[in-house]
């Protein structure tokens, strides 16, 4: 280092305390996961962990109940997003600033103190702890997250498209549904990527809203490691891994829709 | 169009988005009406106008240490990561594309992942590092405050990136070659340039600490710390949360939205003077 030292230095060394944070705890973790999944209580290395994530109905029968909590959530939200964001962005509402701001306020507070705010109100009104109340519940929370992406597309979108299509003689719905929504595609899956995957770990929704049936994954693998008992780490790991697998499988699913939507002609496809 | 179904089409529109934002907003109306009354549940009998969930907030020594810890948690872990994720995203910057690519995409692990898995990592680590490394540690506060660190740290550098960008890229190389040591072109050179860049990574890595209930539910078995979310939710689960939370939720609402309102305002100014100058 001191010998040449005109040259020794290189900028990329300001990353090292990054990377050296990184590696201990971000990659040692993973494979910590890795060596828990596949390892059984006497040591050795086995599958039966997995064996018993795909075989333990409970376990199976919760996946499934996330998935489809996430499907619907997600579908839900979208539906009542995508129109808000729409008219945020469409004109007269895309020139007050404040407006569009008042949507997503919600984001900068406590997610649990606003989840505590809207059981509250609920139970007011009369829908106890149950499914739908679960479904609201993660629809409300993940509301800002969906809209913002959308809105965003939605507001930075050339507008001449629009009026190019509307000139050639295109109705207004043709035109949105051949121009304005495939443009905002990236926008939709960046929304839905916010929200569906996470569902998985939000069980504090699903606890404080939901009843005793309803449950996600995340409240499973939490269960598993509550105790701090050695024995349940394997199958917590394990459950985890599915789940690591999944948040590839979507993420490639999302970008390949992206990359399909920015190769296609500017307008997109009949 | 003619008029007359534009200007439906006008109040259409209105009337989604007003729907809209009474449903974002009336739970948050609801917990701030009732913190002045000592009624038991909101939508309960109201009863007289008080302040007393206010002094009784004062008295819960729980509710007001788990107050404590979010904002020790959040402030510490934030600056942590706002150093961290700086001098991250300058050393990122001036690597060859091919590393970069790597490091970035090994930044982005805790993004992208499921947070429960993230969390249980954690918790992997420190039964690992306490029990096979027999390293002493154990969970704790300083355990929180890392692992918030670890994972708001990506955000940071996907905040002051961009504005990396925008800089000269010779700026690092000059001031360097005119003799200044690598510390000193950092403080003197880069970070001034990078300040509100800076300062947003902060804030948002403090938002997230704040908000986040996952990795600190599981990192906290056994160590006995509450932080607000940790605290709302086992009591919601539990007996019930002490009725003064509608006090302290009405605190926060008043906080967040005075400060997003000031922030808007002065962004608002600056981009005005700013325009004013071009």
């Amino acid at each position: 280092m001191t010998k040449r030292k005109a040259t020794v230095f290189r900028p990329t060394a300001f990353s090292f305390p990054y990377l050296a944070v990184t590696l201990i705890f971000v990659i040692v973790p993973l494979i910590l996961v890795l060596v828990y999944a596949f390892r059984g209580e006497d040591g050795g290395f086995t599958f039966d962990n997995f064996r018993q994530v795909f075989t333990e109905p409970e376990t199976l029968r919760q996946l499934g109940q996330t998935v489809g909590i996430a499907a619907l959530s997600t579908l839900i939200c979208l539906l009542i997003a995508y129109p808000v964001a729409y008219i945020l962005a469409s004109n007269p509402f895309n020139k007050m600033a404040i407006l569009a701001l008042l949507f997503v306020i919600p984001m900068w507070i406590n997610f649990m103190l606003r989840i505590f705010a809207l059981q509250s109100l609920l139970s007011m009104i009369g829908i106890g702890k149950s499914y739908t109340a679960a479904v609201i519940g993660m629809v409300y929370d993940f509301f800002p997250y969906m809209l913002l992406p959308i809105y965003t597309v939605l507001a930075n979108m050339d507008k001449s498209y629009v009026e190019a299509s509307r000139d050639l003689g295109a109705t207004p719905v043709q035109t949105f549904f051949k121009v304005t929504l495939p443009l905002s595609i990236p926008g939709v899956v960046s929304g839905i990527s916010m929200m569906f995957m996470p569902i998985f770990s939000s069980y504090a929704i699903t606890k404080m809203m939901g009843d005793m049936n309803t449950t996600v994954i995340g409240a499973k693998i939490a269960s598993l490691f509550e105790n701090q008992n050695y024995g349940s780490y394997g199958y917590g790991s394990a459950i985890s891994f599915v789940l690591l697998v999944l948040v590839l499988v979507v993420m490639l699913i999302g970008n390949a829709i992206v990359r399909r939507t920015e190769k296609a002609p500017k307008g997109g496809k009949a | 169009m003619n008029k007359t179904s534009s200007r439906l089409y006008l109040v259409i529109r209105w009337v989604i988005l007003l729907l809209v934002l009474v449903a974002i907003y009336l739970p948050l109306l609801m917990i701030i009406i009732y913190s002045f009354s000592s009624a038991q549940s909101v939508g309960d009998e109201f009863g007289n106008f008080t302040f007393r969930l206010y002094a009784k907030l004062f008295e819960n020594t729980k509710m007001l240490s788990a107050l404590k810890n979010t904002l020790i948690i959040g402030l510490v872990s934030a600056a942590f990561a706002t150093i961290l994720g700086t001098t991250a995203a300058v050393g990122i910057h001036y690597m060859r594309k091919k590393v970069k690519s790597v490091v970035d995409t090994a930044s982005q692990i805790t993004v992208v992942n499921a947070e429960i898995v993230t969390a249980m990592g954690f918790f992997l680590l420190m039964i690992f590092l306490r029990d096979s490394v027999e390293i002493p540690v154990n969970f704790s506060l300083w355990w929180l405050i890392i692992t918030h660190t670890v994972i708001t740290t990506p955000y940071v550098i996907l905040t002051v990136a961009p504005r990396l960008q925008q800089l000269n890229p010779n700026l690092l190389e000059a001031s360097m070659d005119l003799g200044a040591g690598p510390m000193r072109s950092l403080f003197t050179v880069m970070l001034p340039q990078l300040a509100g860049a800076m300062v947003s990574g902060f804030a948002l890595a403090f938002t997230l600490s704040l908000d986040d209930f996952v990795v600190t539910n599981i990192n906290s078995f056994g160590a006995n710390i509450d932080t607000i979310s940790t605290y709302v939710y086992s009591g919601i689960r539990k007996k019930g949360v002490p009725v003064e939370i509608r006090a302290l939720s009405t605190i926060i609402f008043v906080v967040v939205l005075a400060a997003l309102i000031i922030y808007n305002v002065v962004k608002n100014k600056r981009a005005k003077e700013q325009a004013k100058k071009a």
